[in-house]
């Protein structure tokens, strides 16, 4: 996504491209560490679909299968609100990621 | 038709908004700009005017209030003083930033500590570089006159950008003073029909009005809205000359009195013009070959053309009715001296400081400028570069 120069944008800061920010791919963030969903011990409660703060928990049907990465940035807050003893959802480390570059 | 009326500065504010008919005004009263929303309030409770008049719970508030309606697609004003500017500190920035023509009379007052009501510069100084275009008033008639031709400069396509109208607190704000009024329709007429660009109110555009910036934005964004207020010397140069050739009082960036072969010159803006016009002229009747510069846009500031005026002078006193602690001089004579920078041969310049919280300034204080003037002139030297008029030392 080439970035505009300042004579290109619309006055005022307005945005007429609405909806951009799926644009913005937050998983770029992410910093050594990611969620990672084991679908066996999963109850289908969906507080890690009601906490992610970006949207990315991937919802099939009325089923949660997974994380979506591209916006996924890593908090670990899905990790800590899955209730199960053995958690559905741990933090693994993470040797490479969505690059900054990929975004574009 | 034109009638001739005596109103103070509040009044003629008020006047001329009732003659515009804003579409929302928003305004929250505080000393010394109280009278401009108090009149507007009962324009409004006697049907003299449309526009929506919303009275919020303070002057953030206000200024917010602003914000909204403005970016909503409407014609937008204000009124306020002092504490009240301060306290709209962040919002104005946000209408400056977000390009929203938001008219707004100051009546230019000092800012506490210690409390004081009278008039200074110290607010709108304040608040220069929060992106506003600032215009001064010498009197009730171009505290009029300008606050009319600043809906035309702001609202400019090239320019969209707020604009501040100031006129100097009880000396203008409360001082009774028969003004030109003009014909309601002329007046309408001249200012014209307000088009929103990219209205609010519009849900035919999925649109988002002031989204966060990143650090790859926000610096382009920035420069994107300074473009704004620099593309404003041409539109307030052509809107003066037309309300001139319209109404019969012409309008430039600043007023040049008897300057014609002046040696010796003082800067200075608002009220205090009128005086030093008197000073000026008993000066010239004893013989002195002095002028004054009354500087009426103080942002954009017209550096090119106020160094063109003033450098084949010999000494310039620039007054400044507002302080800078800690700088090197009060904020008028920076950009006057910055502007005289670039020409091989200066002329000598200093700075006062007068008139903080409502300090007089009389003839004979000129009158002593134009004496420490000619003293450098003539002996080429600069004794004290900044000063102060009529302080007990």
């Amino acid at each position: 996504m080439k970035k505009e120069t300042w004579k290109e944008l619309t006055i005022g800061t307005i945005n007429l491209d609405a909806g951009n920010s799926v644009k913005n791919l937050t998983g770029t963030w992410r910093s050594g560490k990611k969620p990672q969903f084991i679908e066996e011990k999963c109850i289908q409660c969906f507080f890690c679909w009601l906490y992610c703060p970006h949207s990315a928990i991937l919802v099939e049907g009325d089923e949660v299968k997974g994380i979506n990465y591209d916006y996924c940035t890593g908090c670990g807050m899905c990790s800590v609100e899955c209730p199960p003893k053995e958690k559905a959802i741990i933090m693994v480390k993470e040797e490479a990621k969505l690059a900054e570059g990929d975004a574009e | 038709m034109s009638t001739l009326k005596t109103l103070n500065g509040n009044q003629a504010i008020a006047e001329a908004v009732r003659q515009i008919d804003p579409d929302v005004m928003a305004a929250y009263p505080i000393t010394p700009s109280t009278a401009i929303v108090e009149t507007i309030a009962k324009f409004k409770a006697d049907g003299l005017i449309t526009g929506e008049f919303v009275c919020p719970e303070s002057e953030h508030s206000a200024m917010s209030v602003c914000i909204g309606a403005s970016s909503a697609g409407g014609r937008v004003m204000t009124a306020t003083a002092s504490q009240g500017l301060a306290l709209m500190w962040e919002m104005l920035y946000i209408a400056a930033g977000l390009r929203l023509p938001i008219v707004a009379a100051i009546v230019n007052r000092s800012l506490s500590a210690p409390i004081n009501i009278h008039g200074d510069h110290s607010d709108t100084m304040g608040a220069r570089d929060s992106g506003w275009i600032q215009i001064y008033s010498e009197n009730c008639q171009e505290a009029y006159d300008n606050f009319i031709q600043a809906f035309r400069i702001g609202e400019d396509l090239k320019v969209r950008t707020p604009v501040f109208v100031g006129l100097d607190g009880f000396i203008i704000s409360h001082s009774l003073e028969v003004i030109q009024v003009e014909d309601d329709a002329k007046v309408k007429k001249f200012v014209g029909e307000y088009k929103s660009v990219y209205p609010l109110l519009d849900t035919s555009r999925k649109m988002t009005v002031g989204p966060i910036d990143f650090t790859d934005y926000y610096f382009e964004h920035k420069r994107n809205q300074m473009e704004g207020i620099e593309n404003a010397p041409p539109v307030i140069e052509a809107v003066g000359k037309e309300f001139g050739q319209k109404f019969g009082r012409e309008y430039g960036f600043f007023e040049e009195y008897r300057m014609d072969d002046a040696e010796l010159c003082i800067v200075v803006m608002s009220s205090a013009a009128g005086t030093c016009k008197d000073a000026v002229d008993e000066l010239r009747s004893d013989g002195k070959r002095i002028g004054l510069l009354k500087p009426r846009i103080f942002r954009p500031f017209p550096h090119e053309k106020i160094a063109e005026a003033l450098k084949k002078m010999k000494a310039i006193a620039v007054l400044d009715r507002s302080s800078s602690p800690g700088a090197f001089g009060a904020p008028l004579f920076t950009e006057v001296r910055s502007a005289l920078y670039d020409y091989a041969e200066r002329p000598h310049i200093v700075n006062y400081v007068y008139g903080l919280g409502g300090r007089d300034i009389k003839v004979e204080h000129f009158k002593e400028v134009a004496l420490k003037l000619e003293k450098i002139a003539e002996t080429g030297k600069v004794e004290e570069i900044y000063g102060y008029i009529n302080l007990r030392e």
